[in-house]
């Protein structure tokens, strides 16, 4: 079950946003834009290598992931969630399907710590 | 509290330079360098793995500055180190008296000499900085475990006024303080209006962090050419690259421009320190501080 959970979850968010399974997804604060694509991983905003063009420094063939993030959440007004401060991640889930893990609670820590977050500011 | 904590606090204007550990097993060149710094600068600062390149560890180059009385900064990169690594080199450094800690996210592999290389990135600076913020004020590892007992630290981040998005960067910024910056250490700046618009972006959210200007003296033209097209995030004007191929004597060229840097970013508002980077040509270090007028 958690398998086809995995494969259909993978299929969709690796077409729709380029999905790395890490099985722990902050989609809704990154304005629907994976941070994962980020050769780093940053999941907290960019390095300080991006062109002045907003090209990524290690693949400068393709934009840096933070620039769309950073555009897309001031044009559809999610810089406060985006402000967040994201905590670390759980490399036990990478690979696994991040529905299977908010519905078993196997991401509890993290978003508990965003929810926290979420209420101070 | 550090002693560059310290001078912070009282509101000196200081000064930190950079010093890159040889590659090789022997730490002597390292020394001689330190000995041409000592009692010039507030702090130095070593680099670690700088450009994703192989160097001597950065945490034996600051004990070895610990050693020689002055004050080091330790760099510290999420490249190279899962938390586990990231704790333990803090723990060892602070044993010997190494508190100042730069958190960086780290030059990606690929851009070093060994691209085949894992990139670690268990934690980005942000997370890095408030996980050893946790092991200072609540002797707690990130796994929970007790630290007993627990490092003094001052912790430091690095941010890029240049850098795309630039109205991002002040954002960032705030982002680093709230994560546990208690100074930031610029990318290096030949732009100083671009410095300024960044300072006045950080003046705007209130950031009270001191902010240590980046300063790398050109030492020619071909490498103030090589800094703008080759290092990402490095904003060079056009008038001063045609300034330093003008130059009849690059060097004292150089020197002066480094000079003109520094006056004019202490100048600035948020501006309580340099930052310098000599690379190759360490020894005009007391030269470019007595033309700016710091010694």
């Amino acid at each position: 079950m958690a398998q086809a959970v995995l494969e259909f979850e993978s299929f969709v968010k690796r077409r729709a946003f380029g999905c790395k399974s890490c099985g722990q997804c902050i989609l809704q604060w990154t304005a629907f834009t994976c941070p994962m694509r980020c050769p780093k991983g940053l999941r907290n905003g960019p390095c300080g290598g991006a062109t002045a063009q907003g090209r990524c420094e290690v693949e400068p063939e393709r934009p840096c992931v933070w620039t769309l993030i950073w555009r897309r959440s001031r044009r559809w007004g999610r810089l406060g969630k985006v402000f967040l401060h994201q905590p670390t991640l759980d490399w036990r889930l990478f690979g696994t399907s991040a529905w299977c893990n908010h519905v078993a609670g196997r991401d509890a820590a993290l978003f508990g710590e965003l929810r926290r977050e979420e209420r101070e500011s | 509290m550090s002693r560059l904590a310290e001078r912070l606090a009282a509101g000196r204007f200081v000064v930190t330079a950079e010093v890159t550990t040889p590659v090789g097993a022997d730490s002597a060149p390292l020394r001689r360098r330190l000995e041409l710094y000592r009692g010039l600068v507030d702090a130095v600062n070593v680099t670690d793995n700088p450009s994703a390149r192989v160097h001597m560890a950065s945490w034996a180059g600051a004990i070895a500055v610990r050693e020689a009385n002055c004050e080091p900064v330790l760099q510290l990169t999420c490249r190279d180190r899962n938390r586990l690594a990231l704790q333990s080199d803090v723990l060892g450094v602070a044993a010997f008296g190494v508190e100042n800690v730069l958190c960086l996210t780290g030059d990606h592999p690929v851009r070093g000499d060994h691209p085949q290389a894992l990139p670690v990135y268990d934690l980005d600076s942000l997370q890095e900085l408030a996980m050893l913020r946790g092991l200072r004020d609540e002797g707690r590892l990130a796994g929970g475990g007790k630290v007993e007992p627990p490092p003094r630290l001052f912790l430091g981040a690095v941010e890029n006024p240049f850098a795309a998005p630039q109205e991002l960067r002040a954002w960032r910024l705030e982002k680093k303080v709230r994560a546990g910056a208690q100074f930031i250490q610029t990318q290096v700046v030949y732009d100083v209006a671009g410095l300024a618009s960044f300072l006045e972006a950080v003046r705007r959210r209130d950031l009270q962090v001191p902010i240590l200007a980046g300063v790398c003296p050109p030492k020619s033209a071909r490498m103030l050419r090589y800094l703008a097209e080759k290092v990402p995030g490095i904003v060079v004007p056009p008038a001063l690259l045609e300034r330093m191929e003008k130059a009849a004597d690059p060097r004292a060229e150089g020197i002066a421009v480094g000079a003109q840097i520094i006056r004019a970013v202490r100048q600035l508002e948020g501006v309580r320190g340099v930052h310098l980077s000599i690379v190759g040509w360490e020894e005009e270090l007391p030269r470019v501080l007595e033309a700016a007028g710091l010694r």
